[in-house]
């Protein structure tokens, strides 16, 4: 078992015929991914990788069954594409574009309120690597080949960081999951406490390794939330140590702003909740490996 | 995106919030014809830069004739102007607004940003306007009001009247106020703002309701479509490197180190900095070429590294994913083709292909230091900086 998708989930692409989409969609099918079609409005009934294209999503879940979508939309549409995904049934929408405006995110939340939990999409992203179910499905821009199947639960922020952990513990022989990339952007579709939940309840997981960055509050949340309803351990990174306050470090999100929201101050409130921290990244394997070890003596 | 406080005001007068008399003057001459036109005795002259604390720096001139809103002007403009917000190099004051002076009753505190826990939009307010927020929550936290305004519905009257009472105004002015708050929050929410900051608000002795100060910041990825901000920009206040940087897709901060690094990724940057820190040194500066690490980003970026006199080593970290290594480090070598390099240069690749990569830099003629993790860069970067100081 992994969390949000496996191999037999069916997949569409939204911005399935521009260049990104075009390539990206050829990597995840090569990986194995279910994908069976894709949305381009205008191009509906041409076909593309051999797959159909589609006007709607509703016109692509209709015809294929899709449940899950990725979005390589340009950032100015990519608001209207998630809150069309939501509307036409889609459960777990992985949102890789980077550059959605803030007050677009606020608008997708409200919109997705509508729907009852049950009914509700899980939204990734945006500006994120998306989901990797090693071995079974890629639903993203992740290189599939550096993730060995295991039962790792991995889940941050950064992309280039979440492959140079994936790295770390296949070197050490460990294996993940499913690792859920959240990105980058002050508001997100799914934050760390919502992806750790989910974590929670996989049998097959038995550990998870959550790679923060400074800003925002979510890592503490998370923290908050493993102390008062986890059974399974919680290794962390938190990235930015040197950033300095009120600078912006690359993502939107990355800005020191209040208090807690530091490097030094996120590891003191982890810590506090009983989170084991890795203390520099070139030790996020390692120490994921000694509380696998110390929980099998 | 920073903007001036009196475009800014300007905004918010457009918003229908009140503001002072006042405009804008790039000489003493212009700035003393300003005085006049905007008549009265008395006049304050701001010097116009992206940072607060002003005040103290110097920069905000009270004058009672139009002779010293000249010499003030003369004074201000073309200096160097150091708060503790701007860091020890300084802004440049390229213009001053003339103001008329207020006869300030009370001064209050608003400010607007997002509140990422809850996703909505926070009005702060207080009634120790003229301080810093910081300085209010440390020694007047109790003064603090906070809404939290549903973005998908706005501001209502209600809510803008509760800070109102809450801010303990006279009923007489009550509707005002709320309409000055509700001006705000329209600035913010129909402008893709990511803060708007009025400290002070303040009432006069007349009994206006006045943005005497104004901070705004934009989402810089709302741009595209907030044409009339984005012609706001004054790059003179930003730092020379970023501008190069933002203006060549390259995400940079420049910091005070001199170890400079090139990075793909924020996160994967921000850990390799985190490494340099933790083996004793200190980074240049943050620098994200992006995911794919393309041979056109890396030429721009080695200049852009080369462009700071502080950098003595330079550390390149990649990890390659669907970029492969062998191309990242054919990248790199065309890159060193074109830029000369008199400096240790330390570079770690990882992920697809690592092994073609390092023998492709290896047989090269370039002048590099292998690194091989994350630890192994940071401590080479290290040593290299530190046997050039010996």
């Amino acid at each position: 078992m992994t969390i949000l998708i496996d191999e037999k989930t069916k997949i569409i692409v939204q911005g399935f015929t521009g260049k990104i989409g075009s390539f990206h969609s050829d990597e995840m099918i090569k990986y194995g991914s279910n994908i069976v079609g894709g949305v381009t409005p205008g191009k509906g009934g041409q076909t593309h990788l051999g797959l159909p294209v589609f006007n709607t999503v509703k016109d692509a879940v209709k015809n294929t069954g899709a449940c899950a979508s990725v979005l390589f939309v340009p950032p100015a549409f990519a608001a209207d594409s998630a809150m069309e995904a939501a509307d036409a049934g889609i459960k777990t929408c992985v949102a890789i574009t980077d550059g959605i405006p803030s007050h677009d995110m606020i608008k997708i939340k409200r919109y997705m309120r509508r729907y009852s939990k049950s009914e509700k999409m899980t939204l990734i992203g945006p500006n994120c690597a998306g989901v990797i179910s090693p071995g079974k499905a890629l639903l993203g821009i992740m290189p599939g080949h550096i993730y060995k199947e295991g039962s790792v639960g991995i889940i941050g922020r950064s992309g280039t960081l979440g492959y140079e952990a994936a790295q770390q513990l296949k070197n050490l022989g460990i294996g993940i999951s499913t690792s859920v990339g959240i990105g980058g952007d002050p508001i997100n579709g799914s934050s760390f406490k919502d992806i750790i939940e989910k974590f929670e309840e996989d049998k097959n997981t038995e550990i998870i390794l959550m790679i923060g960055e400074i800003g925002g509050p979510q890592e503490v949340a998370a923290g908050k939330f493993a102390k008062e309803n986890m059974t399974k351990p919680v290794v962390a990174y938190i990235a930015g140590l040197t950033a300095p306050k009120g600078r912006v470090m690359g993502h939107a999100g990355a800005i020191v702003s209040a208090y807690g929201e530091s490097a030094v101050e996120k590891v003191e409130l982890l810590q506090e909740c009983g989170v084991i921290i890795s203390k520099n990244p070139s030790i996020m394997g390692d120490t994921v490996k000694q509380v696998l070890n110390g929980k099998k003596n | 995106m920073d903007i001036h406080e009196y475009q800014a005001k300007k905004i918010l007068s457009g918003f229908g919030v009140e503001i002072p008399r006042g405009g804008i003057a790039y000489s003493s001459e212009n700035a003393e014809n300003k005085a006049r036109e905007i008549g009265g005795s008395k006049w304050v002259v701001k010097a116009q830069i992206h940072s607060g604390a002003r005040g103290k720096a110097g920069g905000i001139i009270v004058c009672n004739s139009s002779l010293e809103v000249a010499q003030a002007t003369d004074k201000l403009l073309g200096k160097k102007l150091v708060t503790n917000q701007t860091g020890p190099e300084g802004k440049i004051v390229n213009r001053v607004y003339i103001e008329e002076a207020t006869d300030i009753r009370k001064e209050l505190y608003l400010g607007l940003v997002f509140d990422r826990s809850s996703e909505c939009i926070m009005v702060v307010a207080s009634t120790e306007g003229g301080m810093s927020v910081e300085e209010i929550s440390q020694k007047k936290p109790e003064s603090i009001i906070r809404s939290k305004i549903e973005a998908a519905v706005g501001m209502q009257k209600f809510q803008a009247r509760e800070i109102a009472f809450g801010l303990g105004i006279k009923p007489e002015l009550i509707s005002r106020t709320a309409d000055a708050i509700i001006g705000c929050y329209r600035a913010f929410s129909e402008l893709d703002a990511t803060m708007v900051e009025v400290n002070p608000l303040v009432i006069s002795e007349q009994e206006q309701i006045l943005a005497l100060d104004c901070k705004m910041s934009f989402d810089n990825n709302a741009l595209f479509r907030r044409n009339q901000v984005s012609e706001l920009r004054d790059k003179t206040q930003e730092n020379v490197n970023e501008v190069y940087a933002s203006d060549r897709g390259l995400n940079y901060v420049s910091l005070d180190g001199n170890i400079g690094n090139i990075i793909n990724g924020a996160g994967l940057a921000m850990a390799s900095m985190d490494m340099i820190k933790l083996a004793g040194g200190e980074p240049a500066n943050f620098l994200d070429v992006g995911g794919g690490a393309t041979p056109e980003k890396i030429v721009k970026a080695f200049k852009l590294i080369l462009m700071d006199k502080k950098v003595k080593v330079i550390l390149v970290n990649i990890f390659a994913g669907i970029n492969r290594c062998d191309w990242v480090a054919e990248g790199i070598i065309q890159a060193l083709q074109k830029i000369e390099i008199n400096m240790p240069l330390i570079i770690r690749l990882a992920g697809t292909n690592v092994e073609k990569g390092n023998k492709i830099l290896k047989e090269s003629k370039i002048n590099y230091i292998e690194a091989t993790t994350l630890e192994d860069a940071a401590n080479k970067a290290v040593k290299a900086l530190k046997e050039l100081t010996k």
